[in-house]
């Protein structure tokens, strides 16, 4: 069972993201920074377009070979004297990373960003049996000390204002003074790296995700800004990589074509401060570095989206672009999608990996404007795949009554032309007669769900069709 | 073999509908690790080596980073003991045991040098990076016992030294130079790609500097 979702009640969910104040304050600063940065990054480089059409090909190569891939990566792991666990759910890789844990009698686990992590439910099942794990990415840090989840894949902490986390810092760090300045960004991002720094030092595992698995050499790679994901991996004995099946490219190449498209995708940078790429545990002439290296392979419902109409899904690199430049993110927030990926990528991928029953709602907040597949790096065709969900939901009767008759009635008209029009030409000429004065309607019987948070402009008095038919006549 | 790993690598070949021993799937996977295509490589970087060095210095500084350019080793200490007074800082600094670094006469200057691994108590740490990358101003270190990992991220002050003529265009020439070095397949425990000091932009999207690594990165282009 992976981490509890509540994306069947998306419906609520929204409503208490609309009316949260706070939120949609936080939520101003997402809708102006990223776009400009990642247009601006896009910008500089001429050769954008052409590294998204090659990073593509890459994944869509890799997927189409990913046994064969898995297979020299495990076998590349091992030869470098690391080890290679595979993991069918979330309940299985938990198992194995608590058992790893246990092996070394770890108590404080530090760990770097991972979304998989955050999947599987990892850090509750930690605290469940006795140990302490500590997210170290800032944004992680602040939604953990508030018992949060992400709310963005890469900026996990975007919902929260500057004076939440001032407030939230001075519950939890009692130890310090009760009057020091914290009224400064950069004084709340000195407290965490003090009070982290810590832990960093005193952990005994860390455990951190992977953007790309190098089939060629056996290698981990991690993209980080702040640093924390290298002193999770470097200082504990134990290094622990959790990384879903399709986390795996052939060569070092073919990593860095996509590393080009990754950074500028997500945060408008040519290059994230910190690339890091690790083969294995320490070696014999090595003063640092973690003595073991494990990596937890996780499939938890990915396999099955091999070779269907959700493949193209599994070229996600999890940049974000999606959700920064999705208007319903924007307006609503990420925790209103009910589990750990939002936005676009997250309205396809949670109902392949947790059931179109449970998370069904997600695929219809859309607005089908497309900006998603405008701007993902992988060319991911996300609207198209948001309405391959609709018709399952619409198949498998999951849709509310009251939605499937209206598609049904429509769907009758509209396979019969002379009927729908025969039923509009008097319906739009009688919109006409009653909403001509004002030129729109503020109530509409049956529309009410339109009509409460907007005007329905009033038609003209002639069908679509009939004015078609009559200006080409005319011509 | 583990049940897990069966079934899941069972799953996938199920749903690709393959059994894995295809001689021409087989012989594309074998093709594409061999061959290691280059792909789609930025012209920027594709420069002399005088204005590849300059585009280096520019894309480093774009991203925090500040830049010296040195004319020969035997110049790095005295350098190093400047910045060193000009931002405030002890004369006290960390190396691993690069003969590069170990072999400069630091006697000349009142620098104090401890070696080895940091523990996180060091200001300061100086590394010698294998590569500099002109495309986006990054350095490439490489894990050991010349230049521990922990000097990278443990200090709040990096200092870099890099080769004008290890500055190449882009990260394939590095992977390339990566194999020629230790084999084909195979790598050092740690590779680092390093842009920049380290940063976070987490609350309310303001960028700051000093996050969990360096808060500040120096670099000394050598050459």
């Amino acid at each position: 069972m992976s981490v509890q979702s509540t994306s069947h009640d998306f419906k609520n969910n929204t409503h208490r993201a609309l009316g949260d104040v706070k939120l949609q304050q936080a939520m101003g600063f997402v809708r102006v920074g990223f776009i400009e940065k990642r247009a601006a990054a896009a910008a500089r480089l001429p050769e954008f377009e052409a590294l998204r059409d090659s990073a593509r090909e890459i994944k869509t190569h890799t997927l189409k070979h990913l046994d064969l891939y898995l297979e020299r990566y495990e076998e590349k792991v091992t030869e470098s004297g690391g080890k290679v666990h595979y993991a069918r759910d979330a309940e299985e890789a938990r198992a194995v990373i608590l058992d790893i844990c246990k092996s070394v009698n770890a108590r404080i686990v530090t760990k770097g960003k991972s979304m998989v992590a955050e999947e599987i439910g990892l850090n509750a099942h930690l605290e469940a049996h006795g140990l302490v794990p500590v997210e170290t990415d800032l944004g992680e840090y602040i939604i953990q000390l508030r018992g949060e989840m992400p709310s963005h894949i890469i900026a996990p902490a975007v919902h929260v204002t500057q004076g939440q986390v001032e407030a939230e810092f001075r519950r939890v760090h009692t130890h310090l003074d009760p009057g020091r300045d914290l009224s400064e960004p950069s004084s709340l991002l000195a407290e965490a790296r003090g009070v982290l720094r810590d832990r960093f030092l005193a952990a005994d595992v860390g455990i951190t995700g992977a953007n790309f698995l190098v089939a060629e050499t056996g290698t981990s790679i991690i993209v980080t800004n702040e640093g924390n994901g290298d002193l999770t991996q470097t200082l504990p004995k134990v290094h622990i990589v959790i990384a879903s099946i399709e986390k795996v490219v052939p060569t070092l190449e073919d990593a860095s074509q996509i590393l080009r498209v990754l950074a500028r995708s997500a945060t408008g940078q040519d290059m994230s401060v910190y690339t890091t790429f690790s083969t294995g545990p320490r070696r014999a002439d090595d003063p640092d570095g973690p003595g073991q290296y494990h990596v937890v392979i996780l499939d938890n419902g990915r396999s099955a989206m091999l070779g269907g109409q959700f493949e193209d899904m599994l070229r996600c690199i999890r940049c974000g672009a999606c959700m920064n430049h999705c208007p319903v993110y924007h307006a609503i927030g990420g925790h209103a999608y009910g589990w750990v990926y939002p936005g676009p990528m997250g309205a396809v991928l949670t109902p392949s990996l947790i059931g179109v029953d449970k998370a069904g709602h997600l695929p219809n907040a859309s607005t089908f404007c497309g900006r998603c597949e405008n701007v993902c790096p992988m060319r991911i065709p996300l609207p198209r795949m948001m309405r391959n969900w609709r018709e399952k939901e619409f198949e498998r009767h999951l849709s509310p009554a009251v939605a499937r008759f209206g598609l049904g009635a429509w769907a009758f008209l509209a396979r019969r032309p002379w009927l729908y029009s025969l039923a509009m030409r008097p319906a739009i000429w009688a919109m006409a007669r009653m909403g001509a004065r004002k030129g729109r309607f503020s109530f509409l019987p049956l529309a009410g769900g339109w009509t409460k948070y907007r005007d329905l402009a009033a038609p003209e008095g002639e069908t679509f069709q009939a004015r078609f038919r009559r200006q080409r006549s005319g011509r | 073999m583990s049940t897990a790993r069966a079934d899941i690598l069972g799953n996938i070949r199920r749903s690709l509908g393959v059994d894995g021993n295809e001689r021409i799937r087989l012989a594309q996977v074998e093709d594409r690790l061999e061959r290691s295509p280059r792909g789609v490589i930025p012209a920027r970087g594709q420069l002399e080596p005088e204005a590849r060095v300059a585009l280096f210095k520019d894309r480093a500084e774009a991203v925090q980073a500040t830049v010296d350019h040195l004319a020969r080793l035997e110049d790095i200490p005295v350098a190093i003991a400047a910045h060193l007074r000009n931002s405030n800082l002890p004369a006290e600094l960390r190396i691993g045991a690069d003969a590069l670094l170990t072999g400069l006469d630091w006697d000349k200057t009142a620098i104090r040098v401890s070696r080895g691994p940091s523990d996180g108590r060091d200001l300061v740490a100086v590394s010698h990076a294998i590569a500099g990358v002109a495309e986006t101003g990054t350095l490439v270190l490489t894990s050991g016992q010349d230049n521990p990992t922990t000097l990278n991220f443990l200090p709040d002050t990096h200092i870099v030294v890099v080769k004008a003529v290890d500055i190449a265009a882009d990260y394939e020439a590095v992977w390339a130079r990566l194999r020629h070095s230790y084999g084909k397949g195979v790598m050092p425990r740690t590779v680092n790609y390093v842009t920049g000091p380290s940063r976070s932009a987490d609350i309310e999207q303001k960028l700051q500097l000093g996050a969990h690594g360096p808060r500040n990165l120096h670099i000394l282009i050598v050459g």
